[in-house]
């Protein structure tokens, strides 16, 4: 008999694992043994290769979480809301990263912690401040239904405003400081492959992490669901705890029974 | 956004014979927004009130008689958004709380006319908001002379309305349904005002000063229509999503 369908979330986790472990090795490898010292700001210029793809990564992270958004809007499948909210969720942790490695680098480089004259860190305070709002909108809405739709609309909304933050904030910033880069093309041959590899590292733990996340609350949801089997299908759902994390409850009770019923 | 009053995805058996158009339905809710407001004077006044007292606040907190440039279009854009906010958080509230969403949700009409007159509706506080607080601003504290500043003021004015006439729809209507319904309304709204904070402000200040006052960049102008034009358009695709239930 066939006790309990495999655990879909968890496919290919561990491979993942493995190749992010690796891909950050030979990132660290490459900034701190091959990429040349910068001339200007030595040592202090390889957080850059922390910085920029954390910043990257972040800021795909939201515009994505409103692409899933918008396909749980149009499926009305609880599962794009699940992985909008990890990929936003984790994303918020990136632009913190960002945040703080930005602020060292600023006050390494200018003497300040803050600068307002980097329109990125700017623009990171400010999505981080609207994004910090995803979580207490969701916990302030009980009905799970409601706070799935709402969370979607605020995740799209949100997630178009991403890029038209950072026009409005680069316009405004009337100087460009000296950039390291402005854009990749400018960098030395070393500099570039470390960095690239450095994007490909930090975009494979932002998959991984949010793979865990995944498999974490689709594991519990489905011990959730086997235990109220276990104490007898009459037995209803335990009020459910206020949370600000989408839950799939209701989904894998449904699957479970599915498989229950296959299964004489 | 389909106009009958069955349940979403549900197939439509039943179809009004001829369904109202969209602009009578805004026409009838604007014209019911509007008497609401005039008979109850719950938001325009108190956001105008707030408008004048925050400009109080801002001379004694700078202590300056006279403000210009860059200081006088920052205190005037920043009392507005908050003014605003206060609007903001008031919209839906009769409507979450008196029936007014149940009866719009169980009338055959187009969902997007509700958008529509709320827009309208905060635009409308919003003007006479700004017929207030600019004379207000420009009585109180702006130092340079107020006529020549007009066109170009009333100009990025009206962008900046529209847009926060847009966003602060969307946000109040997201909150109104929340526990935390006043204190998640700002909070949603002030970082999704920055672009316009930015935009205004910028294209407002080389209007505010006494010598050679000059038009506002059109960069700027230019990012408050874009800015207009994709929230309007995200709002209105967004907004049926949360009249649901």
């Amino acid at each position: 008999m066939e006790r309990t369908r495999p655990i879909v979330y968890g496919k290919g986790l561990r491979p993942l694992s493995i190749a992010t472990v690796v891909a950050m090795a030979v990132s660290l490898s490459l900034v701190f043994f091959y990429a040349p010292l910068e001339a200007e700001q030595g040592f202090l210029q390889k957080i850059f290769y922390l910085h920029v793809p954390l910043a990257i990564v972040a800021l795909c992270g939201f515009v994505l979480g409103g692409l899933l958004a918008i396909q749980h809007l149009r499926t009305r499948d609880p599962r794009w809301d699940m992985r909008s909210y990890v990929v936003i969720h984790m994303s918020l942790i990136f632009a913190v990263g960002t945040l703080i490695t930005g602020s060292i680098w600023a006050k390494g480089s200018w003497g300040h912690w803050w600068v307002w004259s980097e329109p990125t860190l700017v623009s990171f305070l400010i999505v981080f401040l609207l994004y910090a709002t995803y979580q207490p909108l969701r916990f302030a809405i009980e009905d799970p239904e409601r706070q799935s739709r709402y969370a979607s609309v605020f995740a799209i909304t949100a997630g178009a405003f991403v890029p038209m933050n950072f026009i409005a904030v680069r316009l405004s910033t009337a100087y460009l400081h000296p950039r390291v880069l402005g854009s990749t093309s400018n960098l030395p041959g070393p500099m570039a492959l470390t960095f690239v590899v450095s994007l490909a590292a930090i975009s494979l733990l932002f998959a991984t992490l949010c793979k865990y996340e995944l498999t974490a609350k689709h594991t519990r949801a489905q011990i959730r669901a086997l235990r109220r089997r276990l104490a007898g299908e009459s037995a209803a759902a335990p009020p459910r705890a206020r949370s600000a994390a989408p839950s799939l409850q209701h989904v894998t009770a449904m699957s479970a029974r599915a498989t229950g019923s296959s299964a004489p | 956004m389909s106009g009958v009053h069955a349940p979403p995805r549900a197939p439509q058996t039943v179809r009004p014979a001829r369904p109202p158009r969209l602009w009578p339905t805004v026409r009838a809710l604007l014209r019911k927004e509007l008497l609401v407001e005039l008979r109850t004077l719950e938001s325009v006044p108190g956001m105008s009130l707030f408008a004048v007292a925050t400009f109080v606040l801002f001379h004694f907190a700078l202590n300056r008689s006279s403000v210009e440039g860059d200081l006088a279009a920052g205190i005037l854009w920043v009392t507005l958004l908050f003014a605003a906010i206060l609007g903001v958080n008031r919209l839906f509230v009769a409507d979450a709380e008196q029936g007014g969403f149940d009866g719009f949700l169980l009338a055959p009409v187009d969902r997007s006319a509700m958008f529509v007159s709320k827009v309208l509706t905060l635009l409308a506080f919003l003007v006479v908001l700004e017929l207030v607080a600019v004379p207000a601003f420009a009585l109180l504290l702006l130092g340079s002379p107020l006529p020549p500043a007009l066109p170009g003021l009333l100009a990025t004015l009206a962008l900046g309305d529209v847009g926060v006439a847009v966003i602060g729809t969307l946000v109040a209507a997201m909150a109104v349904r929340t526990r935390a319904r006043d204190l998640l309304g700002p909070l949603l709204a002030l970082p999704l005002f920055v672009p316009i904070v930015i935009g205004g402000a910028r294209a407002t200040s080389p209007l505010l000063v006494a010598v050679h006052p000059g038009t506002p960049a059109i960069r700027w102008l230019l990012t408050l229509g874009l800015y207009d034009l994709l929230f309007g358009l995200i709002a209105y695709a967004l907004f049926d999503f949360l009249l649901e239930d």
